[in-house]
This record gives structure tokens, sequence and C-alpha cells, in this order.
């Protein structure tokens, strides 16, 4: 303890205890080498999220104690990298910063992550691996929960980068946990070389930021100090190069958008989205915590934390908005095709996504940060529902080898179509709430083309209901699709799978009503300030100046998407439950259009051509074959060596004759050469 | 009093003897004794430098005679470890010749 036991020193607990916890299985695992019985694994992995989850309680409780109401606590643990004096100081500290916004995200990630952590035990329990593979899950996933939790808590730019890069390492090694399997391997490295692209762009807008705010003499990376200086560079302006166009941009858009990149890459955005479908070859709680859940969310978490940037950087958040809604969308329309459940769930997470980038870009950050959590509650549901239908199913993810699972797995199917209903925005359940508060944003901004972007929304929220639906038609209701031998076989998992289910789908149904829009407060419950979670985060978000919608905008807007999400379930209900035979028949009169949404518009086959075909062509050819193998294998390693054998084998060797008189001759000639050239 | 020119030329002379010993002979003996001159030729050069700096406040420098002294006690040891090797090399070989020990080359 370097500052005492404060009430602040709780916050240095959260992310060690998980780190803790992977430190040791890391110990056990790469220098012990004994294997550890299950129970001490699972004791202690569960315990140390357990204790963090704890620990991030108590963080709370004094956050929203603190007597001089600044809403914050910063733990500073110690000074990590300082260089430089003056105006060309640099110091980056190990400091955790607790503040409305982290305080939910890491209640959310220590709460979710506690959840599936019990999961995960049940889970890959059934893995047929040793107990090595077991404690090797758990340490990763360990690992993923420090990670994440310095993301979200680091008070500064650069510890925020370690978490940034943890989180990517951890999902590439999760992803390629199976990675006997090549394709599992295969689809890690994609998750992880499509965020670098992302990373590179944080970087880039953290250097950009440093060396501007270098440049006004106040070099800073903490968040606060950031925020209180950026006044000072919102007109400044960048040249651009010619071949760019040439003029002038504003330095805050390029900034901003370099962040974006970043959260782009992280957040599975267009055009850099394609990773995260592919990243459902991990286990299926890993596809609930990072990739549906918390990791996902750190680009919109960092568009949120860096909010006073994007409000004044008005292109910046123009792009943002439109990205979200466009990757909304499009996400949306190419999970109707799919087949796998996973798959699925996968588009509707980019599409999910999308609606908070949307939000975000809008200024509406409380409604960004509304719909995080609550998403990270009803899609950790769902991808564990899905877990559980697939266990139950003996590791079958094909939804057209699924159908009539509710007679054998009832509680599964009540709580999957408790997540099902919420994402679909049925009316009370917290995706309403939180896709609702969006919308508002969307439709309530003054960004250039705000009823589009709602539009798109809107139409999204449609679609989202009909192939939710349809996912939910296809695996429970229906004639069962299963073979003959697994349909014999089908057994509803145990306790440990199903209470946390039962734990998520609670907040999914209640968690809105902690961000009860004010409309509804008004008109349903007549409660004052309902929308507590607002008023939670509001000191600490950016404003953005937006219009002001009465009750009667707002309601016909919630009616509007009420409507579209019942028009999407008339469809899936039409499509898939009165007429199961139509959609094939639909299929086969449209087999162009069928084909783009199942090969998922030829996307990877575009980036496949476009860029990874180049890239490997010339690595190989130039890169491999010319530079490594030809230049600095032949010409610089290999070819020095082949000078200094030849000139030894030829010519020095002769002076190595085995007579001490010659070797005392040279040595007293040295020593007169170096007596004649100092007196000279 | 002898001019220092006069101690430096001896020096000279005895250490370029030295040298033309160590480098022209073949007797091993031989070599260590040249060896030995030129050590020597180095002990004169610094008496005779010692004598060129007065003293202080009426006590004579004495930095050149101890150097001397050490530079006598490293010639000692030289010698013991040199004449070790000679005697070993004499047993082995039955022969002082310093061309028959070239094993050690290329």
């Amino acid at each position: 303890m370097v500052n005492g036991a404060t009430e602040e020193s709780v916050l240095r607990l959260i992310p060690l205890l998980p780190l803790a916890a992977a430190a040791y299985h890391g110990v056990m695992l790469g220098l012990v080498r004994r294997p550890t019985p299950r129970t001490v694994t699972i004791a202690i992995s569960c315990g140390a999220v357990l204790a963090s989850f704890v620990a991030s309680c108590v963080a709370f409780w004094s956050l929203i104690q603190h007597p001089n109401g600044s809403h914050l606590l910063v733990d500073n643990v110690f000074s990590w990298i300082g260089s430089g004096v003056g105006v060309h100081a640099f110091s980056a500290d190990v400091a955790f910063l607790l503040d409305p916004l982290s305080s939910v995200m890491t209640l959310v990630i220590t709460g979710v992550g506690s959840l599936i952590h019990i999961y995960s035990v049940a889970y890959m329990d059934d893995d047929q691996r040793d107990d090595k593979g077991f404690q090797r899950f758990f340490c990763y996933l360990n690992l993923f929960t420090f990670s994440m939790l310095i993301l979200v808590l680091a008070d500064n730019l650069v510890l925020m980068f370690l978490g940034w890069e943890g989180v990517g390492l951890c999902s590439f090694l999760l992803i390629g946990f199976w990675y006997s399997d090549e394709w599992n391997a295969y689809c890690g490295s994609k998750a992880f070389i499509v965020n670098r692209i992302g990373d590179f762009g944080f970087l880039l807008g953290l250097f950009l930021l440093f060396s501007s705010l270098v440049d006004v003499g106040k070099p800073a990376v903490e968040f606060q100090d950031i925020e209180r200086n950026l006044a000072l560079i919102t007109e400044a302006t960048l040249a651009v190069p010619e071949w760019l166009g040439g003029g002038e941009w504003l330095l805050v858009n390029v900034i901003a958008l370099c962040f974006f990149v970043g959260a782009v890459g992280k957040s599975a955005q267009l055009p850099l989205y394609v990773w995260l479908p592919d990243a459902m070859a991990g286990p299926t709680p890993v596809s609930a915590l990072i990739h549906a859940a918390t990791m996902v969310t750190a680009g919109v978490y960092l568009v949120c934390r860096m909010g006073f940037l994007f409000a004044v950087a008005p292109f910046a958040s123009m792009v943002v908005a439109w990205t979200g809604a466009l990757t909304a969308v499009f996400a949306a329309v190419i999970a109707i095709a799919q087949t796998d459940i996973k798959k699925v769930l996968a588009y509707s997470t980019v599409s999910q996504l999308g609606y908070m980038f949307l939000a975000a870009g809008c200024g509406g950050y409380t409604a960004a940060v509304f719909h995080v959590a609550s998403h990270a509650f009803f899609k950790a549901l769902l991808f564990l529902g899905a877990g559980s239908v697939i266990l139950a199913l003996h590791h079958e993810q094909n939804l057209e080898n699924m159908g009539g699972l509710w007679r054998r797995t009832p509680r599964t199917h009540v709580v999957f179509l408790i997540g099902v209903l919420t994402i679909a925005g049925f009316p009370g359940l917290s995706g309403f709430f939180s896709k609702d508060e969006i919308l508002v944003a969307a439709f309530a901004s003054e960004i250039p083309g705000h009823t589009w972007l709602y539009g798109i929304g809107l139409a999204t929220s449609g679609l989202t209901a009909f192939y939710m639906f349809r996912l939910h038609f296809l695996t429970f209701y229906g004639e069962s699709r299963a073979s003959a031998d697994i349909r014999e076989h089908i057994d509803e998992p145990g306790k440990l799978i199903i209470y946390p289910l039962y734990v998520l789908a609670f907040f999914a149904i209640f968690f809105g009503y902690a961000g009860l829009p004010q409309v509804w407060g008004d008109l349903v419950f007549g409660v004052d300030n309902s929308n507590s979670l607002a008023n939670f985060l509001m000191p600490t978000l950016a404003v953005v100046p937006h219009n002001q919608l009465d009750h009667t905008t707002e309601v016909w807007l919630a009616a509007a998407a009420i409507t579209a999400g019942v028009v999407g379930f008339g469809f899936a209900w039409f499509f898939y439950m009165m007429r199961p035979q139509l959609p094939e028949r639909i299929a086969a009169a449209l087999r162009i259009p069928h084909q783009l949404l199942v090969r998922k518009f030829y996307v990877d086959e575009a980036y496949d051509l476009l860029f990874v075909r180049p890239l490997v062509a010339i690595s190989d050819r130039v890169l491999f074959r010319v530079i490594d193998v030809a230049v600095i294998d032949g010409l610089a390693v290999g070819g020095i060596a082949r000078l200094v054998r030849a000139t030894g084998t030829n010519l020095l060797r002769h002076a190595q004759s085995g007579f001490a008189q010659t070797y005392i001759f040279f040595m007293i000639a040295g020593a007169v050469a170096i007596v004649w050239i100092l007196l000279r | 009093m002898v001019p220092i020119e006069h101690v430096i030329a001896l020096s000279a002379a005895l250490f370029t003897i030295g040298v033309g010993g160590v480098l022209i002979r073949r007797n091993l003996i031989v070599i260590l004794m040249s060896i030995e001159l030129m050590l020597n030729a180095a002990n004169v050069a610094l008496i005779g430098f010692n004598r060129m700096w007065p003293g202080i406040e009426g006590a004579p420098r004495m930095d050149g005679q101890v150097f001397v002294l050490m530079v006598i006690t490293v010639a000692a040891c030289e010698v013991a470890v040199g004449l070790g090797i000679l005697i070993s090399m004499f047993r082995n070989r039955d022969s002082v010749n310093i061309d028959e020990v070239n094993l050690l080359k290329w």
C-alpha cells in the first residue's frame, strides 16, 4: 500500500484479484507443470472474480456516498512511465479512476463475468480434455477479466492502451483455445490481425493528441487533464497533404477519427467487423463474455470516455453515427440468412454495437452506455442460452438440425425467450428502453441526416425482431430436425448452466428500470427523475446540443419502434411457424440474393482478394524470399559469415605460424608503430 | 653528476639489446635473460628520471625508486614462472629451442 488503506485503495483490488488468479494458473501451468485439481482451479478463478465483483460493489458504494460529491475516486498506485521536464514532460501512472461511467462498466464486467465464470465451470467440464486444458481456459479468462478492468478503470490513455491490447491478446488466445483444429487457430489470428488495424488508429490518435497538447504547452495523457486542456486545441487545424486534396482539417476531427478507427476495430464495426463472426470458433462462454458483453463494447466505452473530444469534433461524430447506423442494418440483414446459432448471435452483436455507436455519434452518450449495460445482460443471456442448447444437442450448432427443443429443454427455452423478447424490444423489458433511448437520441440530434439515421435504426429494430424470432422458432419450435440418435439423448444441462441464466434473465427484464426514460416515468409510473442511470452518468459524460422533444413525440417514436418489432415478429411467425416451407421456396426463387446473404455479401471473399492475398503474396515473394532469404539471410548474415571464413582460411591463418618469435616481432612492431604515431 | 641524456642513452641501448636478444636468439634461457635486460633498462630510466626531480621541503622524492622495487619484484616472479616453464619444456622435449615448440598453429 503506497497511500495507506484509504477508501480509494479498494480500486486496485478490482483488477489485481483476477490478475493474481491468472498468475497462479500461469505459474502452475508453465513452471510447476503438475496438474491442478479442477476444484482448486474453479475455487481460485471464480473466487477471484467474485471477490473482484464484491470490491466493485464496495467501490461503487463509496462512490455514491462520496462526501464532496465530486463523483470521482482516484487510486494512484505508482508512477509507471515518466520522462522529460517542463512542457515536454510525459508521465503515465498506474492509476485507477472510478467515475460513474467506469463504475457502470466495472459492475457489468465483474458481475456478468462472475456469472460466466460459474457457467464455464459446467460448460468446460463437458470438454473432454485434461485438467491442464481446463486450467488454461480459466487462466485466460482471468487474464481477460484483468485486462478489461484495466481498460475501463485506467485514468490515462496509456494505461488504457495496456488493457486494450491485453483484451485483444486474451481474445486471440480464447478464440483459438481449441487450437488443435486449424480453423480455430486461423479465426484467432484473424481476430488479432484485424484488431491490430484498429489498435494502430488508437495509437496514432494518442500520439497526435499528446503532441498537439505539447504544442500548446500542456502535455497530458490523463483523461481529466486532456478534458481540461482540450479547449486550447479545438481551433487548431491540420494541413492536409496535396495527394489527399489539400486544404485544412480541424485537428480534433482527425484525432477523434483516429480513436474511432481503434473503436471500429475493437467493436467490430464496418469495415472491420469481419473478425467477430469468426470469433465464434471459441468456446461459447468466451463468446458470451468477450464477444458480446464486455470486450466488444470497449470501443463504445472509448468513444463515451473521449466524449468531450467527439463533442467538439462534429465531423467525427457524424462519421461515428453513420458507421454505427450502417453497421446495424448491414449486420442485421446478414443475420437473417445465417444457419449457425452462434453466427446469428454474432451478427446480432455487431448490429447492436452499431446501435451504440449510432447513439454515441448522435451525442446520446448515456443512451450508449445504457445499451452497453442492457446489451451485456441480454446478449450474455442469449449466448449462454445458445451454449445450453449446444450442450443439450451434443455440440450441434446448425439451426437446420434443431427444432422442437422446448419440450426437452423447457428452462432454457423460457430464459432464451426472455432474451429474444428483450433484444426485440418487447415493451417493459430492458432492451426496449435502451433501444428507445438510442432512437430518441438519433431523432433528436442535430447532425445532418439524423432522420435517415433514425429511419435506419427503426428498420434495424424490425429486422432484429425478425431474425431473433426466426432463431427462436427454428431452435425451439416445430418438429425436431436432429438426427435420430441425438434426438434420443437431448438433455437439459445442469444447475450450474441454468442458474446463471436465471440471474441474467432477471437483469434482462428489470435492468431497464434503472434507466427508465423520463417519458415513461411521467406517463406510466408517475415518478420524477426516473432515469437514475442518466442522472448518475450525466456529470462525467459530454453534453451535445440536441433538439428537445415533447412527450407526445417520444410516445410516437416508441410506438413506431414497437410497430417495427411487431412487424418483424409477424414476418418471422408467418415464415417459420405458419408456413415453414415458404422460406425454402423463397430462397429457391431468389437464388442470387439469397446466396448473397448466406455468403455474407462476399465481404470475406472480397477482403481475401483485395488485402489478404496481395499481402500474403508480397510477404512470400518479396519480403520472405527476396528480403529475408536473399538479402538478410543470404547477404547480411550469411555474407558476413562467408567473408570472415574466406579471409580466415585464405589469408589470415598464415599469421598463426606457431613461432613465438614471429608473434613477438609483430607485437614489438605494433608497439613501435603506436609510439611513432603518438610522437609524430 | 651524470647528465640525464647519458642515463637515457644507456637505458635505450640496454633495451634495444634486450629486444634484439628476444627476437633473434632461439635459446629460451637467453630469451629470458634478454627480457630481464629490458626490465632493467626500464629500471635505469626510472632511477635517472627520479634524480631529475627536486625534493619537497627537503625530503627527497622516491617515486621512481619505489617503481624500481616493484619492477624487480615482478621480474623475480616472472623469472620463477619462466624458469618453471623452461624446466617443464626441457623434460618433455630434451631441448630449450623455442622454434621446436610450435604446435599451437593453424
